[in-house]
């Protein structure tokens, strides 16, 4: 049995520890809430968005040919995957799920030479180790990311697809459905799809702008569809990755609050063992020595 | 009569009031918009939003590119950035025309487009946050 003074000395670091953790447990509730107000506050831009896109696609009776960016190829040769990860750890299993379910993805449609732009320090050195092909990363993300961090990986998302270096891009990141559950998701960015969603679209519509839509207007377009098209359909890809970034950052920090309020809970509980060692050992030490006087008493008794 | 006003960005709604009239950077020249305009889509560029509201002075935006709906009695206007000319930093945006104007003067092809928006865009800041100034005077 170790000695009291050790265990003392225990005791005093789980305390320190758990201090550590309650603290970044707190810290990360809090940006775990700016970061939800943010990916909310883009909901009206993207309503907006979705609905001009079904608008101008329901002009033209479709959306296949109406744009590069829209046209979906018939062979899939490469495959280019965003992965957002965070730069910091001690997150639980937040890192360690997106990249599992990424690369169960790589296996099971047969990408495993798919070109990875990493979001996040993480993502990078998992996928670096994997051996998997990492063509960008970007890290040290801000905690509350602008528009003109995302700018540089839709650039080359967008300008790979329209070159046909990819055929396809996905997004992988981690979907924010409430604290205690985080979804790693992979969706497809590009080709967009028009029609998958638009149904879902559709009641999110509904919801928002219940007044004078009036589908069956004829709208006067500036210079003209195709070109308007041009203009929107990059800005949407732009907008779905800042969305997925900011479901990241929710998630990761939810799944750090989570993590650090486990950790925060077994501190408490080593600390009632080890004060029960504690409380233990002094005891015996106590009736040892009581035992060592009563023995010397009786002793010098006898030999009087 | 009057018409309801939106300016949104990806990241934030900027503004969202009843206004009188709109007059909007579109990319093939200025529009300006009163209530009951036929419905419109257009592309907008780099230059400044002007609203103006009975009873009130007019408000300038300086708005970055993007496109706009009209319908006769709301305008939305989607824009990839978005300031109110109060809130332009006026030697912030100097500096990044200085910034701007070197790298053009070097000339590197690659940077070239880049440094060309840039610059459009802080010239643009300035000018919206200058008219502003003049106006107080």
């Amino acid at each position: 049995m170790s000695s009291i003074r050790e265990i003392k000395r225990r005791i005093k670091s789980v305390k320190n520890i758990s201090q550590v953790t309650r603290a970044m447990q707190m810290v990360a509730a809090s940006k775990m809430r700016r970061a939800q107000e943010q990916a909310l506050a883009s909901r009206p831009y993207a309503v907006k968005a979705w609905e001009i896109l079904t608008h101008l696609a329901a002009q033209k009776g479709g959306t296949e040919q109406l744009h590069p960016l829209l046209t979906h190829r018939d062979t899939v040769n490469h495959v280019c995957i965003i992965l957002i990860t965070s730069d910091k750890g001690l997150a639980g299993a937040y890192n360690g799920n997106i990249v599992r379910t990424t690369t169960q993805f790589m296996a099971e449609h047969g990408h495993q030479k798919a070109s990875l732009i990493t979001v996040g320090r993480k993502g990078r050195d998992l996928m670096l180790r994997y051996g998997r092909k990492v063509i960008a990363d970007f890290t040290d993300m801000p905690s509350r990311p602008k528009m003109k961090d995302i700018y540089p990986m839709a650039h080359l998302a967008i300008d790979g697809f329209l070159k046909g270096e990819y055929d396809q891009v996905y997004i992988a990141y981690t979907d924010f459905v409430n604290t205690l559950k985080q979804e790693p998701t992979i969706h497809l960015l590009l080709p967009i799809q028009a029609e998958h969603d638009q149904a879902e679209n559709k009641a999110m519509n509904k919801h928002y702008s219940s007044e004078e839509v009036d589908s069956t207007a004829q709208y006067i377009y500036e210079p003209n569809p195709e070109k308007l098209l041009g203009v929107i359909l990059p800005r949407f890809t732009e907008l779905q990755i800042y969305q997925a970034i900011l479901e990241s950052t929710a998630s990761e920090h939810s799944a750090r609050m989570v993590a650090m309020q486990n950790a925060t809970e077994n501190a408490k509980h080593l600390v009632s063992d080890l004060t029960l060692t504690y409380n233990k050992v002094r005891q015996d030490a106590i009736t040892k020595e009581m035992l060592d006087i009563v023995g010397g008493a009786n002793a010098l008794a006898q030999a009087s | 009569m009057t018409l309801r006003l939106e300016i949104l960005t990806i990241e934030h709604k900027l503004f969202d009031d009843q206004v009188d009239m709109v007059i909007a950077p579109g990319t093939e020249g200025l529009l300006g918009i009163l209530p009951r305009h036929t419905p419109l889509l257009t592309g907008l560029t780099f230059g400044e939003l002007q609203i103006k509201q009975e009873g009130q002075e007019d408000q300038y935006f300086a708005i970055g590119g993007g496109f706009m709906e009209v319908r006769p009695h709301h305008v939305i206007v989607m824009a990839d950035s978005a300031e109110r000319s109060e809130e332009i930093d006026v030697s912030q945006a100097q500096e990044a025309r200085q910034r701007a104007e070197e790298l053009l003067a070097k000339g590197n092809s690659q940077d070239t487009a880049e440094a060309e928006t840039a610059f459009k865009r802080s010239q643009m800041r300035l000018k919206v946050a200058n008219q502003r100034r003049l106006k107080r005077k």
